[in-house]
C-alpha cells in the first residue's frame, strides 16, 4: 500500500502519494517538464535532476514558467 | 532599407533590431505573436510566475513564441526586493536555461520607481553568480555608473515612469548616462508613441525597451511596426547627425542671381 503525503505546492497544500519523484509529480499534474521550473524548499531543483529527488513529507514546491510580461507586468 | 551593418551585441550576441519589446497586457497570445513579429523585436521580456496547477492545458507563450528563435528576457517585474528578484531570476534561468535577464527591483507601487539599493545588492549577487544582467534603473547617473563598474551588461534607465507613456522626460540625464557608458545603454520605459522611441534614439543610446506603448495602442500590431520605424528612423537621424539648431531662418534656396 502506498502512504499519502502532505507537500505544498505554488501556495496550496497538496496530498500525494508518497514516492513521487519531481518528474512524476510534475507529468501526472499535466505540465511538460521541459516548461517549467521548480524550486523546492527554496533551493532550485535542476532539471537534470527532476527523475531522481523524490518528494518527502512537508516539501514547499514552487512551479514557474514564463508569461507575458513587460515592465511590471 | 534596413542597415545590416548597424549591429549591437549584448551577451554573447549580436542583434541588429534595436527594440526590445515586453509580452505582457495583449489580448491573446495570437495578438502577442503578431505584435512581436510586426515590431522586429529580436530580444522579448517574459515574466516568471507560478503555473496554474489546476489547469495544465492552458496555452503557454513557449508555443507562440519559440525562444529557439527570439531571445528571450526574463524580468523581475512585481520584485520589490533584492531576494525576490534573485529568486525569480534562478527560477527563470533553469526555466530557459540562458542566464541573460533583465533585473528590475521596484521601490514604489504608485511610481514604480526602481529601488537603486536593492537593485544594486541583487546586481552583485546575480553577477557573481553567473547571470548576465541587463539592470532598469534610474537616471542618475552616478547610479548607473555603479551599476556598470559592478558588471551589468547593459543600462537600462528610464525615459518616464514605466506604463505612463509620457515621453522622453530627462533627455539631459539620459545623454549624460549615455556619454559615460561603455555597455549598451537602452531606455527602458516611458515611451508613448512613435516619435519618442525616434526622440530616445537620437540621443544616441544603443535601443529601447517598451510593453504598454504597443499593447495598449487601439491597434497593437500597427503600432509595432511603427515603433520599429521609428527606431530606426531615430537610429539613422542619430547616426546621420543632425543639422545645428540656429536662432533666425537661414534659407534654402541661394541668394545670388536673384531677379
Amino acid at each position: 500500500m502506498s502512504f499519502v503525503i502532505t507537500i505544498t505546492v505554488n501556495g496550496d497544500e497538496k496530498r500525494i502519494s508518497e514516492g513521487q519523484t519531481i518528474a512524476d509529480y510534475i507529468i501526472g499534474l499535466g505540465f511538460d517538464p521541459t516548461k517549467v521550473a521548480v524550486e523546492r524548499n527554496r533551493e532550485i531543483a535542476p532539471k537534470s535532476t527532476f527523475n531522481t529527488q523524490v518528494l518527502s513529507a512537508g516539501d514547499t514546491l514552487e512551479i514557474v514558467h514564463f508569461i507575458g510580461g513587460g515592465n511590471n507586468a | 532599407m534596413t542597415d545590416t551593418t548597424d549591429t549591437w551585441q549584448v551577451g554573447d550576441k549580436t542583434y541588429g533590431s534595436r527594440l526590445i519589446v515586453g509580452t505582457g497586457k495583449y489580448k491573446d497570445f495570437e495578438e502577442t505573436a503578431a505584435a512581436v513579429e510586426a515590431s522586429g523585436a529580436e530580444i522579448v521580456t517574459v515574466a516568471v510566475r507560478r503555473v496554474n496547477v489546476m489547469d495544465p492545458n492552458q496555452p503557454m507563450l513557449v508555443d507562440y513564441l519559440d525562444p529557439k528563435k527570439i531571445t528571450y528576457l526574463p524580468n523581475t517585474a512585481g520584485c520589490f526586493t533584492a531576494d525576490d528578484a534573485i529568486r525569480t531570476l534562478r527560477l527563470a534561468r533553469e526555466a530557459g536555461g540562458w542566464d541573460l535577464v533583465k533585473l528590475e527591483v521596484l521601490g514604489d507601487q504608485k511610481t514604480l520607481y526602481p529601488n537603486m539599493v536593492e537593485t544594486l545588492e541583487a546586481a552583485e549577487v546575480l553577477i557573481k553568480d553567473g547571470f548576465k544582467v541587463m539592470v532598469y534603473c534610474s537616471d542618475d547617473p552616478i547610479m548607473a555608473k555603479r551599476l556598470e563598474d559592478l558588471g551589468c551588461v547593459a543600462i537600462m534607465p528610464l525615459g518616464a515612469p514605466i506604463g505612463s507613456g509620457l515621453g522622453i522626460q530627462n533627455p539631459v540625464q539620459l545623454r549624460l548616462i549615455i556619454e559615460q557608458t561603455s555597455v549598451p545603454v537602452l531606455i527602458d520605459a516611458g515611451v508613448g508613441t512613435a516619435s519618442d522611441a525616434a526622440i530616445a534614439m537620437e540621443l544616441g543610446c544603443d535601443g529601447v525597451l517598451m510593453n504598454t506603448a504597443i499593447s495598449e495602442a487601439k491597434n497593437p500590431v500597427q503600432m509595432a511596426r511603427a515603433m520599429k520605424l521609428a527606431t530606426e528612423a531615430g537610429r539613422a537621424a542619430y547616426l546621420a547627425g543632425r543639422m545645428p539648431k540656429k536662432k533666425y531662418a537661414d534659407p534654402s534656396s541661394p541668394l545670388a542671381g536673384l531677379i
